[in-house]
């Protein structure tokens, strides 16, 4: 290939995601513009609820716990090096509730809630569903778009928060339990040191904001995949690798905007 | 077709969401203590604020009853302004000093205040007398090698003798 073919590759390349950018944008509008309408019919909300928060808070719940327990026992190590094992709780409180929670969780729902979201639609698309729902004039993105985006946004803060809470329990079973780190201190240093609004309130706020995004990139691209069985498993693969760095990219901006003035 | 189980099993993850963020906001953080008691402000000036922050505790015989609000340099008088936030159950004389303290050895800082013995209590808006400015450690050392230099010759001079 000659150096002009390959230029003309990555331009084209590169016109293609901005394109592919200018699209995205559009939809996620039209989506936000049918939100008060998809509510209307708060039942099919209730059940997408049902299927992506009920079915991920087993996956959610045991990450939780497990990570909880590892940085515990990680950060005890270091922390009893400079005699400061009473601080254990604060630690894992802290990259809980401010890091570990939205982020993990994020990526965890996009594995899980994301993928089962874009193969759904995905194949509702290879199937002809949205296209039937169309010519009776049902707007699929009343019926089928709106009421899973309201699920995730609304699922995704409360994952994060059981993700959290599982995971400082865990940590109390490993310090106090295990360990033998006076539960006088775990607690007190914890509840010292751990903020509701600025570590708590940015937590939340940055797992709605992971929520909002991972789920509209699922059904985004399960909405423009082809309609072909390789297609739709493409489809779920691109969720995935789309939504993560998304969440990690958003991850960065988030905690530079909120945590870096003291 | 189970649509009642299905609303129930949401109503029941809602809420343990909800549990999730009730009981990271109570055990695991500072809601349950003091922001919420309505507080009156009381001014203070202090040469030298070092590294107290707003939102530090303002504490009296250990036991924390107000926070900074705010923290100013008064251009009158070139001295830092700080605002405290205290709380209304408990009141202070008037002759009451203020002074920031560490927190253990290279904690955070916080303002301590000493009661005094005057009949008259400070109102809302009012400002301490008696302020005692944070250690600042340059001035502590300076001040060290300063005595040390001051010791040495003297000493030298009682062996000339």
């Amino acid at each position: 290939m000659s150096t002009g073919e390959v230029l003309a590759n990555v331009g084209a390349r590169f016109l293609g995601t901005l394109q592919a950018l200018g699209h995205a944008t559009f939809f996620f509008a039209d989506l936000v513009r049918h939100l008060p309408a998809g509510l209307r019919r708060f039942g099919l909300t209730v059940t997408q609820i049902h299927s992506i928060g009920n079915r991920s808070l087993v996956i959610i719940a045991a990450s939780g716990g497990t990570v909880g327990l590892v940085l515990a026992l990680q950060g005890y190590i270091t922390l009893s090096r400079y005699g400061q094992a009473a601080s254990l709780g604060l630690l894992v409180a802290l990259a809980m509730v401010r890091e570990m929670g939205p982020v993990i969780t994020a990526l965890l729902f996009a594995g899980r809630a994301g993928t089962s979201l874009t193969a759904e639609i995905g194949l509702m698309k290879a199937g002809e569903q949205l296209a039937a729902m169309e010519m009776m004039a049902v707007d699929p993105r009343i019926r089928v778009l709106a009421p899973r985006f309201v699920a995730g946004v609304i699922s995704m803060p409360l994952l994060a928060a059981i993700f959290s809470a599982v995971g400082v329990v865990a940590a109390y079973i490993v310090g106090v339990v295990m360990i033998g780190i006076d539960p006088g201190q775990f607690w007190a240093q914890m509840q010292d040191g751990v903020d509701v609004i600025k570590d708590i309130g940015n937590g939340v706020v940055k797992s709605v904001v992971f929520g909002i995004a991972s789920t509209f990139i699922a059904l985004y691209i399960g909405y423009e995949s082809e309609a072909t069985p390789e297609g739709v498993a493409q489809a779920t693969t691109r969720t995935v690798v789309v939504s993560s760095l998304t969440v990690l990219s958003l991850d960065f901006v988030l905690t530079a905007l909120m945590f870096s003035t003291p | 077709m189970g649509n009642r189980k299905t609303e129930t099993l949401v109503g029941l993850f809602v809420a343990l969401g909800l549990l999730a963020i009730v009981f990271l906001a109570l055990k695991a953080a500072n809601l349950a203590s003091f922001s919420f008691d309505s507080t009156y402000p009381i001014l203070v000036r202090f040469d030298n604020v070092g590294g107290l922050k707003v939102h530090a505790p303002v504490k009296s015989a250990g036991v924390t009853v107000g926070r900074i609000a705010a923290i100013a340099f008064d251009n009158k008088s070139f001295q830092g302004l700080v605002t405290m936030q205290i709380d209304r159950n408990y009141s202070f004389p008037v002759d009451t000093s203020a002074k920031i303290l560490t927190a253990g050895l290279l904690g955070d800082q916080y303002v301590g205040l000493d009661p005094g013995a005057d009949d008259k209590n400070l109102q809302a808006g009012d400002t301490i007398k008696l302020s005692q400015s944070a250690v600042v450690l340059e001035n502590l050392i300076g001040q060290l090698i300063y005595n040390k230099a001051a010791d040495a010759p003297t000493k030298e001079g009682a062996d000339k003798k």
